[in-house]
């Protein structure tokens, strides 16, 4: 294929993935107020919308109520005044919703969504994704959502609010702190797929078994706990805790830009939790993946919805940090134990690499009197 | 079909913005800015080497690493420097740091 | 062609943003232009096929040192508003030392190196290589930087530069005590 012909299905595949996230984001609103709800034992939103199943009473059962929630959460955004406060920095302010949003769909770009697969005569190789065949895809994902942190800061500085100003200087330092952490764990599954190409992080970790999850849990949970609070979401959600700071950043935003900060959020949610299911739970490999490639969509669907399910039961379960104890936990705990965890995970893979790991092994279990 | 030479001239003119710069700017925290567009202009002539010259041989890029590196140290001491300096002086203006003088 | 046109895209975005750094009146509005030029570097080592290398100024210029300039801006806030010039007293020998500068490189590369493209001339294009050279550059530059026969020194000492300067920077902006 020529570089032309190439672009332009970079492009049609983009357009739907990114249409398909998009959608994604509005129903995951949904499901975060419906399953916040739940959590908490209340309902949810239950009016806007339902599928009618017809019962035997006569009476059609309301069965999905709420399903056109995010629809009426669209409209009342669109329709709201699009208030730009009189002593902002005019420019800035603009542009900052904009770098809130362009981060979180640009990460889209390298996940692998299907293996090698054939759509309308179309082969898609080595694997199905915007743009596959990144030889840095994983330095690149950290890369943009280092970027990330832009949208937050400027809108708290174009605001010209104390309250939007601290928020913005609380997501900096946080972002900065975890960003280290997540940097470094992400080292785990490179070293341990030789590979920085997501599609050979995947192709790494064949069955279950081999997931990198299994052989690796610390860093896992280390590159969860980073995402969380690279996504500010709970217990990391400091810089728009509403008792100190008001919303923070927002504060000053209505409208559809207040929409953009939101749909960022909740798109690089989806975006974070592809991409811990593809360095750490096998992406889109599961059952039979081989046979029909077409089931990789299902499997990372499923795997991305279950990251989802876990992030707001946990914004339902903990308490919010303190700042202090936030910065703390980010340069004392989270980063000695990753900077440690790659250390030791580079020592064993040398020391298999030259063959030395086995008899170690052997010769300490005789030592101790088991082997 | 970009030729050697307009990696270089565009190094050159970037390093020569920034040159300006560092000269003629009165807020420290500016001069910096200009030092990083200067770093980053020899970046640029590091890599384009590597490309046309040895792209075999990563020469280029593992000089532009150490630049990277070497920037990322300036910044983190320049800046805390000019913080430091802003709570003594109340100020980051190059010409009014003039505690040496007379 | 194409290869020409994005070349000079990119490179006017990058200077024309370098311009507004260096001559910008509001700090901040200089520091957002500064990301966008390091943006604009980061696209030219695309187009030099240096994948790697523009994530990791994506990362480290953009990510974490254009953050710092920031944090110090709105750190040092009192003097974003201010109205006097943004230039010293020297910008007219300023410009023309660094247009002399411009001049005497600009001489010098013209001198060495051919400056119209065409594809027979060494150097007048862009080398053609196979593309299992440019993907194995990022193995083959992190073998260098740790084989005894290459970089393995340097890169040494770029980490205890980068610790002392860490140190560095927390003892300097440390508050005194009667700050507080």
């Amino acid at each position: 294929m020529t570089p032309g012909q190439l672009a332009l299905r970079s492009l049609i595949v983009g357009f739907i993935i990114t249409f398909a996230v998009i959608t994604g984001f509005a129903y995951t609103t949904l499901l975060e107020r419906k399953l916040l709800a739940r959590l908490q034992g209340r309902i949810g939103p239950n009016r806007a919308g339902y599928i009618p199943v017809p019962t035997r009473s006569g009476k059609p059962r309301r069965f999905l109520g709420g399903i056109m929630q995010p629809a009426a959460d669209a409209v009342k955004l669109f329709f709201k005044e699009d208030i730009t406060p009189a002593k902002v920095d005019r420019w800035v302010y603009t542009l900052a919703p904009m770098l809130a949003v362009i981060p979180a769909i640009l990460i889209l770009a390298v996940i692998p969504w299907a293996g090698e697969i054939t759509i309308l005569g179309q082969t898609f190789s080595p694997y199905f994704a915007i743009a596959p065949g990144v030889n840095v895809g994983i330095v690149f994902v950290l890369a943009i959502t280092s970027i990330g942190v832009y949208g937050v800061v400027l809108a708290g500085w174009a605001s010209n609010s104390k309250y939007a100003v601290l928020g913005g200087i609380r997501a900096s330092a946080q972002m900065i702190s975890y960003e280290l952490a997540l940097g470094l764990t992400v080292l785990v599954p490179i070293m341990l797929a030789d590979s920085m190409d997501l599609g050979e992080i995947v192709a790494a970790q064949k069955g279950v078994i081999d997931w990198f999850v299994f052989r690796q849990p610390l860093a896992a949970i280390i590159f969860w706990i980073g995402a969380l609070a690279e996504l500010q979401r709970a217990p990391f959600d400091l810089l728009e805790a509403e008792q100190e700071l008001s919303a923070g950043y927002t504060v000053e935003y209505a409208g559809m830009r207040f929409g953009m900060f939101f749909m960022a959020e909740y798109m690089k949610m989806i975006a974070l939790s592809a991409i811990t299911a593809t360095l750490f739970f096998g992406g889109y490999r599961g059952p039979f993946v081989d046979q029909v490639p077409a089931l990789g969509f299902l499997y990372i669907g499923l795997k991305t919805f279950i990251g989802l399910c876990i992030m707001i039961w946990i914004r339902a379960t903990l308490p919010r940090f303190r700042y202090d104890q936030l910065m703390a936990f980010g340069w004392k705990r989270m980063l000695p134990i990753s900077v440690l965890n790659f250390v030791v995970v580079g020592i064993f893979i040398v020391l298999q690499e030259e063959g030395i790991l086995q008899p170690l092994f052997e010769n300490t279990l005789r030592f101790l009197g088991i082997g | 079909m970009v030729p050697l030479s307009w990696y270089l001239l565009v190094a050159a003119l970037l390093f020569c913005i920034g040159l300006y710069g560092v000269m003629v700017r009165r807020n420290a925290v500016a001069i910096l800015m200009a030092v990083e567009l200067m770093l980053n202009a020899v970046n640029i002539n590091l890599v384009a080497f590597w490309r046309y010259l040895s792209p075999e041989r990563p020469v280029g890029l593992a000089w532009a690493i150490f630049v990277l590196t070497v920037a990322a140290a300036e910044a983190a001491v320049g800046l805390a420097l000019l913080i430091s300096v802003y709570r003594n002086r109340g100020s980051v203006v190059a010409e009014e740091l003039d505690l040496l003088k007379n | 062609m194409v290869e020409q046109i994005v070349f000079i895209l990119v490179s006017l975005f990058t200077l024309i943003t370098a311009v507004v750094v260096v001559t910008n009146r509001n700090l901040f509005h200089a520091a957002l232009a500064l990301m966008a030029s390091f943006l604009g570097v980061a696209g030219l080592y695309v187009l030099l096929d240096a994948g790697f290398l523009a994530a990791a100024q994506l990362l480290v210029y953009i990510g974490a040192i254009s953050i710092l300039i920031i944090f110090a801006i709105m750190l040092t806030r009192r003097l974003m508003h201010a109205l006097e010039s943004p230039f010293n007293s020297q910008w007219g020998l300023g410009a023309f030392t660094a247009v002399v500068a411009f001049a005497v490189m600009a001489g010098v590369i013209a001198q060495f190196w051919p400056v119209t493209p065409d594809s027979v001339t060494p150097l007048a294009s862009r080398p053609e290589v196979s593309a299992s050279i440019l993907r194995g550059s990022v193995a083959e530059l992190g073998r260098a930087l740790v084989s005894s026969d290459a970089y393995v020194i340097p890169f040494e000492i770029a980490s205890v530069l980068l610790l002392a300067a860490l140190i560095g920077a927390i003892v300097v902006a440390w508050p005194k005590a009667e700050d507080e």
